[in-house]
Parts: structure tokens; C-alpha cells; sequence
């Protein structure tokens, strides 16, 4: 147990820092140059794109943990989550900051007008609420509570990926295929509730008829 | 299985992707790009872009890249470009059409660009451009007028004197340039194919029977074709451009020749054209058939009008000059209307609604 302990841990400081990688290579890209003309639209394509791979990812964990019959994955589900709010904020941040140079005016704008910025202000908003409450005590407090608060992450990655289709011009490829495996992530939690389901009905139904024959 | 190793092709449209083409596609990945171009610049120690200020020492730096290409260091995509550009072997006049201050690099001109034959992001573009076949090259003139034809590139070049122009481009996506085109105006060229009096509108067709790699994706339904209104066309404003910055114009900005129309979004611009047809209604162009709620038929500059994707009241002037971290704080600029080409063209368009007409 000590053993699985300590693995789970040096894997989460792996895990940690293949994490912050890409925030180090945007960083150095655009102080070197070497991320384009148009760096700021660089980051924001960067951070977005890194903050809808860790969300799916930390969707693949629950799965995993079906498919290993084993609950490792499952401890890495905040550390995911956190690192993909990480660059959700540093995209929020690009986009207010740097981009909209904190022009409320045109942000506001963008915000009822833009229908690809309403879905990402949801998924922000989301996230920003399983961040702040995705601590021990947090869990503590809210017992029953967070486990339904936190099925909201499907409604995040509902909203991030439509963010993605919508912003691009055209029907592009790339988008769908997020689309797809994410579609394929919340596919396999409705198959497993639905068959788990009728499995209950299943043995429900022969306790009944095995009363009937009892009671005959 | 021998015969399957040896031969994984799969038709994907018209493209066969083979070992050859999936290897290829794995190391242009753009990770691994900004990886070579990482080495590429720390090899090239202590020359950034942020430092070409002028015309000398963007031509050094092209000299150490060349010598730098010679000495087997590759990767560096912009720098290829440049290395890989030749200047128009026609004389250049200088024309009153110019914009004062701050021209865009040349090298960001032609490293960041939007030509979704040779892939959506905008370093596709140069990455591809070695897809794009231009010579020989024929252009095919029909509909209304009286000398229709086959042209080859030469034909349609020859009897024009090659003017510089600055304009300013101005892209849909609320970015925006400053670029000296090299070329002739596209009215002194239709003329030449004498349009009858049912010629309303001008109709383009960029090339679309070669297998360009962007071509695979169905974003857009190919080939792009694009259209403007008779008297857009013939405006002396209105211009083909066969160079730019003293350069035949590289494929990913449009080679052989391409238009410009500098008080329009930039996609009205059609490149590398290959077809062009009079017509008396007016013609289907790409992007509004794709999208007819975002794109109109005249999608003239106008901060104005709001874009469903993009608010057009301000544009990020994209010039290449400022390296690094300081572009990250540089203000956006105010959109001009018809991109500031009004006082020409506004005339045009004086008795419609330019928000309905848009």
C-alpha cells in the first residue's frame, strides 16, 4: 500500500511538470520570437487548445478506471483538472489582457454578440467553480453536493468544444475531432448507467418472479 | 501483410496517403517545426527579427540565412521563404499609391497567411507551397466580351507596365498589414478582353485541379471562387499583383497573380487565378456560399458593420516589427472605414445600404 502510495505520488510530480511543459515552450516561443507574427493569437490558440486536452483527458480517467478495474486513475483527477484550469485562466487572461486590453466595452460586446465567446464564458465559468471548490475541505463541506456539482465538468466540455467548432471559420476538421472523442467519453458513462440499469431491473424481475413461484 | 506494409494507401479524396505523405505530415507536426526553428535560432545566435529595421539589414540577414542554408542548418520556415524569393526581373516604377509610415516585414507578409487550398492554420501556407505548380500557367477568359481566350501567364503580363502599390490589407479576421505589391491595375487588364454591355460583374476562379494539400478538407468547397461588381473591377484602385516587395510573388500569397482589392476583406482578394468570367448576374463567391449570414457578396471594410465572429471595430496591425514580449502589449488601432480608401471609393456604393449590402 505504502509502495502503490509513494508510485502514485512521484507519477503526480511527472505528471505535474509534463503539464507546465507547454507553458514553458509558449513562453519561450513568443519571448524569442519564434511564435509568429501574431503571438497573441499564438497563446490563445496555444492555452485553448492545452486546456480542452487536459479536460478530456481528466474525462478519460473515470473510463480508465473502469476499463484497469484499478482507482489510480482516479487520483490524478484533480491534479488534471487543476493544470487544465491553469490554462484556461492564462487563455482567459490572453484574451481579456492582452487581446481586448481590457476594453469592458468590447468584451461585453463580444459576450452577447459572439455566440463561440458565450459558450467559452460558460465553460470559464464552470471550471472556476470546480476549481475553488475542488479542495479537501471543500469536498468535506459539501459532501453529496459536489459529487453533482462536479458532473458539471460534462456541461465544460460540452461548452469548451462548441467554443472550438464555432470560433473556426468554416467546418474544420480539427474541432470534430474533439467533438468526437469527447462524445465518445460522455457515450461510454451513459452506456455503463443505462446497461447498469437494466441489469437492476433484470434482478429485480427475477426476485419478483422468484416470490411469485415462493408465494405459489 | 508483406503487400499491406508496402502499400497502406488509403484514398482520402483525390489524395493518396502513403508512408512517404504520413511521415511527412509527422515531421512538418508544427512542434516539431518550432523545435527546428528553435535550434535554427540559437545556431543564428543574436539576429531576430525584432532587429530588421531596414532594407540593408533584412538583405544581411538573408545573406547569413542563405549561408546558414548552405551550411545544412534548415527549418527556420520564414527564413526559407525569404532565402527562397527572387526578384521580378521587369523594371518597377513606384506609383502615387502608398501609405506613409510603417510597411509590413516581409517576412511576416509571407509566412502568415490564409489560403485554405494549402491548410487552415496560418503557417500552412509557405509550409505547402511547394504543392502549388505555377508554370506553366493559363488563365481562360469567357462570358460577356468580345476577346475571349486561353492566356498563358506571359500573355497577360506582357503589355503591362509593373507599378509599385502600398496598400493597406486588412483581413476579415480583424487583422491588418501594410504591403508594397508589385503589379498593374486589373481594369487595364479586363479591358483588353473587351467586355460587352452585359458584362455586370467579373467572376475569378482560383486553381483547383492540382492536388493541394489543404484541398483534402472539405472546409470550403473548392475551387474558391470570388466575384466583384463591374465598376469594383474596373476602379483604378483595383489591382493584379504578380510581386510584392520587389519579389515575384511567392505561392502562398497568391502566385502566379493574384487581386487586390485594398478597401475589401482581405478574401475578396482572390489568388492564384486561373478563370476569369463576365457575367450579367451576380457571381457565387466561396465564402458567402459557406456562410451567407457572415459573409456578403461586397464584404467592403467596415468597423460599422459587426461581423458574427469578429466585432470590426478595431484591427491588430500585424507588422513584424516588434519582437517578442512588446508585441504582446501593443494597442489594437481603429478601424478605417472602407479600410481608408473611402475618399476613391465611397462613390461607389453611395446610393445603398451598406449595412444590408454588406
Amino acid at each position: 500500500m505504502a509502495a502503490s502510495w509513494t508510485r502514485v505520488s512521484s507519477l503526480k510530480v511527472v505528471v505535474f511538470v509534463l503539464g507546465t511543459i507547454p507553458a514553458i515552450y509558449i513562453g519561450w516561443a513568443v519571448a524569442t520570437g519564434t511564435s509568429g507574427p501574431n503571438p497573441i493569437e499564438f497563446i490563445t490558440n496555444q492555452t485553448g487548445e492545452m486546456a480542452l486536452r487536459l479536460l478530456i483527458i481528466g474525462l478519460a480517467l473515470t473510463p480508465l478506471r473502469w476499463a484497469t478495474k484499478s482507482t489510480t486513475p482516479i487520483r490524478f483527477r484533480r491534479m488534471v483538472g487543476l493544470l487544465a484550469y491553469f490554462y484556461v485562466a492564462l487563455h482567459f487572461l490572453t484574451y481579456t489582457v492582452l487581446d481586448q486590453q481590457l476594453d469592458i466595452a468590447a468584451i461585453t460586446d463580444d459576450l452577447y454578440k459572439r455566440t463561440y465567446i458565450i459558450a467559452g464564458f460558460v465553460a470559464l465559468i464552470i471550471m472556476t467553480a470546480l476549481a475553488i471548490t475542488s479542495t479537501k475541505g471543500m469536498m468535506r463541506q459539501l459532501g453529496k453536493r459536489w459529487t453533482s456539482l462536479h458532473k458539471l465538468v460534462y456541461v465544460a466540455g460540452i461548452a469548451s468544444v462548441l467554443h472550438f467548432i464555432w470560433l473556426r471559420k468554416g467546418f474544420q476538421l480539427e474541432p470534430l475531432v474533439y467533438a468526437a472523442v469527447l462524445a465518445v467519453l460522455l457515450g461510454l458513462r451513459v452506456w455503463r448507467k443505462v446497461s447498469a440499469k437494466k441489469k437492476k431491473t433484470l434482478s429485480a424481475q427475477k426476485k419478483e418472479t422468484l416470490t411469485a413461484q415462493n408465494a405459489g | 501483410m508483406a503487400r499491406f506494409l508496402m502499400k497502406p494507401c488509403r484514398n482520402i479524396g483525390n489524395l493518396q496517403l502513403g508512408w512517404t505523405s504520413i511521415l511527412t505530415e509527422i515531421s512538418s507536426n508544427r512542434y516539431y517545426r518550432e523545435l527546428l526553428k528553435m535550434r535554427d535560432w540559437m545556431k543564428v545566435a543574436g539576429i531576430r527579427s525584432s532587429e530588421i529595421t531596414d532594407e540593408s539589414v533584412f538583405r544581411k540577414r538573408r545573406r547569413v540565412l542563405q549561408a546558414a542554408a548552405a551550411a545544412g542548418i534548415t527549418g527556420a520556415i520564414g527564413s526559407e521563404a525569404l532565402a527562397a524569393a527572387s526578384p521580378l526581373s521587369m523594371p518597377v516604377t513606384k506609383s502615387d499609391y502608398t501609405v506613409d509610415g510603417e510597411q509590413t516585414s516581409e517576412e511576416t507578409a509571407t509566412t502568415y497567411n490564409n489560403f485554405y487550398e494549402l491548410g487552415t492554420d496560418k503557417g500552412d501556407p509557405v509550409k505547402n507551397a511547394g504543392f502549388l505548380k505555377t508554370d506553366p500557367w493559363s488563365i481562360t477568359v469567357d462570358g460577356e466580351c468580345d476577346a475571349p481566350g486561353i492566356f498563358t501567364y506571359e500573355d497577360i503580363i506582357k503589355p503591362h507596365a509593373i507599378e509599385e502599390r502600398v496598400y493597406r490589407h486588412r483581413c476579415v479576421e480583424a487583422w491588418s498589414m501594410v504591403i508594397p505589391w508589385d503589379g498593374f491595375g486589373l481594369g487595364d487588364l479586363l479591358k483588353r478582353f473587351k467586355p460587352n454591355s452585359k458584362a455586370k460583374y467579373v467572376a475569378f476562379q482560383t486553381v483547383g485541379d492540382q492536388k493541394l494539400p489543404g484541398m483534402r478538407s472539405r472546409v470550403l468547397d473548392w475551387p474558391y471562387v470570388e466575384g466583384l461588381r463591374i465598376d469594383e473591377a474596373m476602379h483604378p484602385l483595383t489591382f493584379i499583383a504578380i510581386g510584392m516587395y520587389g519579389n515575384v510573388i511567392p505561392n502562398q500569397n497568391g502566385a502566379p497573380l493574384r487581386v487586390v482589392v485594398p478597401w475589401k476583406y482581405g478574401f475578396k482578394g482572390i489568388k492564384s487565378i486561373v478563370k476569369i468570367s463576365f457575367t450579367e448576374d451576380q457571381p457565387p463567391t466561396s465564402w458567402n456560399l459557406s456562410s451567407p449570414s457572415e459573409y456578403g457578396f461586397f464584404s467592403n471594410v467596415n468597423p460599422n458593420v459587426n461581423h458574427p465572429r469578429w466585432s470590426q471595430a478595431k484591427e491588430r496591425k500585424l507588422m513584424g516589427s516588434a519582437g517578442g514580449l512588446s508585441a504582446l502589449f501593443a494597442s489594437k488601432s481603429d478601424t478605417l472605414y472602407l479600410n481608408g480608401y473611402a475618399d476613391e471609393v465611397a462613390d461607389l456604393y453611395s446610393d445603398m445600404d451598406l449595412k444590408k449590402f454588406f
